[in-house]
């Protein structure tokens, strides 16, 4: 059964993530990557990562996408009337695009693939646990982020300001 | 697989679901009946005894009525948006305790879908997505004024989210967990209060996010038919439109059910464990008890309306943003100490 529903998400994953890189209408990524996080969510659930999986929805579906959605409304892109890009820049996207598809066929290659097994401890995923690791065993790395964040709030509001 | 267990949750969502429906159909007369009240108006009064069959008049009505799909707008998400806005109030009540368990014997059937340990989170994440129904038909709409509201919507539910989940924040520390129905036994029994009576200002916090985020006056901005026609819904018909103004209805329940749970013990009352009842009976006056909490709620919802003016645009982000949200980060400092220097 769970092996089914794996193989569905999977499909649902990959396929909305092929949604947003080939549709023409910057609205339609913009919702088909909602739908992806919403599977890669699904994803997490199955693991037995409960609270990954709401975080990964509050902040990147609830958060961040309402922002690009904000933005390709405000920027009235919705006519399909995309600028003519010259050949230079075709160019270079090919070469780019071409880099990095051979770093990520040199990163696959060298990965040793092992069986997977799921996590026995049913509440691996519960926030006690996700919080005992965090607040004893990664106290410095956690606070450290903690204070990126806030160098890059200050950031935009100084930015904002000018 | 439990079938058993699975069989049993069916039939508590299908409940679930027709109360909703219900309550919110009924929401509607009572919103013209107490509108009425407040105005010295007498209210529908033609359908039915004391116009009881009111709701089923308009139900019938926009069933009937021509759908209209513009040329010139997207017709996909136009129908996608408003499906979605429906949805997304409709799932928040999957967290919400309905009362105590009944027993059939030594099989226990809890009143609850899903008892989540992450509750409410999950709850901050379906209120965090529930803008995207009204910003896609918005802006699906192809009309200017449909645009200008789901921006509205969007922005709003962008600034209120903030303050909303920082006042939980100041509830979870007090309540020590994440799960719901944790919250609402955390209030019953000797020596709890109430979380109204222990967190008065993120009370007050929760309860403006909650009109905002369910777009209700005073905070009714994306769909001010003043300056916007009809905000995101101008160019909806038929039961579409009825979809976007019955989702209204649903998240005012929902809404109502969850302050009702979280600060104001939910499915309990004080002395319920003294009267000693039997199990199926104590778990009948539970649901008796929250389900007069959500009343009363939605009468307040009602009540507000009819009472406060609308705000202005700049007044609603200058509440949100330089009010709402320094005093819940007060809020969480105020409870923080009061944990650390005299316990729970």
């Amino acid at each position: 059964m769970n092996f089914y529903l794996f193989l569905i998400l999977s499909a649902l994953t990959l396929l909305s993530a092929l949604v947003v890189v080939f549709s023409r209408n910057p609205m339609y990524s913009v919702l088909s990557l909602i739908v992806c996080f919403f599977t890669i969510a699904a994803h997490y659930i199955m693991l037995k990562a409960q609270f990954l999986a709401i975080v990964h929805l509050i902040v990147y579906a609830g958060a961040i996408m309402v922002l690009f959605l904000f933005v390709v409304m405000l920027l009235n892109l919705n006519k399909q009337n995309e600028v003519h890009k010259t050949n230079m820049v075709k160019v270079a996207a090919v070469i780019t695009g071409g880099l990095l598809f051979l770093v990520l066929i040199a990163s696959v290659r060298t990965t040793e693939l092992s069986a997977f097994t799921l996590p026995t401890n049913n509440e691996i995923g519960y926030v006690q646990q996700v919080g005992q690791k965090l607040f004893n065993e990664f106290l410095l790395p956690f606070e450290i982020s903690s204070v990126l964040f806030l160098s890059a709030m200050i950031g935009s509001v100084v930015l904002s300001k000018k | 697989m439990d079938w058993i267990l699975l069989a049993e949750k069916a039939i508590l969502v299908v409940i679930i679901f027709v109360i909703s429906l219900g309550i919110a159909a009924y929401s509607t007369y009572g919103e013209r009946k107490i509108a009425a009240l407040l105005q010295d108006r007498v209210g529908p009064n033609r359908a039915g005894p004391w116009g009881l069959l009111q709701p089923l008049a308009d139900g019938v009505k926009f069933f009937t009525k021509e759908e209209i799909i513009p040329t010139a707008s997207d017709k996909f998400l136009f129908i996608i948006g408003p499906s979605l806005f429906m949805v997304t109030a409709l799932m928040t009540s999957a967290i919400i305790p309905w009362g105590k368990s009944f027993y059939f014997g030594d099989h226990e059937f809890s009143l609850q879908v899903a008892d989540l340990n992450v509750g409410i989170l999950y709850l901050f994440a379906v209120v965090s997505i529930g803008g995207y129904g009204i910003m896609i038909g918005g802006w699906a709409s192809n009309n200017k004024y449909s645009l200008l509201g789901a921006l509205r919507a969007s922005s709003q539910m962008i600034s209120y989210e903030l303050s909303m989940g920082m006042s939980l924040i100041a509830l979870l520390l007090i309540s020590n967990s994440l799960s719901v129905r944790d919250i609402v036994d955390g209030q019953a029994g000797d020596g709890n209060m109430w979380n109204v009576v222990r967190q008065p200002l993120g009370f007050l916090i929760f309860l403006i996010c909650a009109f905002a985020e369910a777009n209700r006056a005073p905070f009714d901005l994306p769909e001010t038919e003043s300056e916007l026609v009809g905000g995101y819904h101008t160019e909806y018909s038929s039961m579409k439109l009825g979809l976007f103004l019955f989702a209204e209805y649903i998240n005012m329940f929902v809404s109502s059910a969850i302050i009702a749970s979280l600060y104001f013990g939910g499915y309990h009352f004080p002395g319920i464990d003294s009267l000693n009842l039997s199990p199926n009976i104590a778990a009948i006056v539970s649901v008796a008890v929250l389900f007069a909490k959500i009343i009363f709620f939605i009468f307040f919802f009602m009540w507000v309306r009819w009472t406060l003016p609308r705000f202005r645009f700049d007044q609603l982000m200058n509440l949100g943003w330089k009010v709402l949200i320094p005093l819940s980060i007060i809020n969480i400092l105020l409870t923080g100490g009061w944990l650390t220097f005299f316990g729970n």
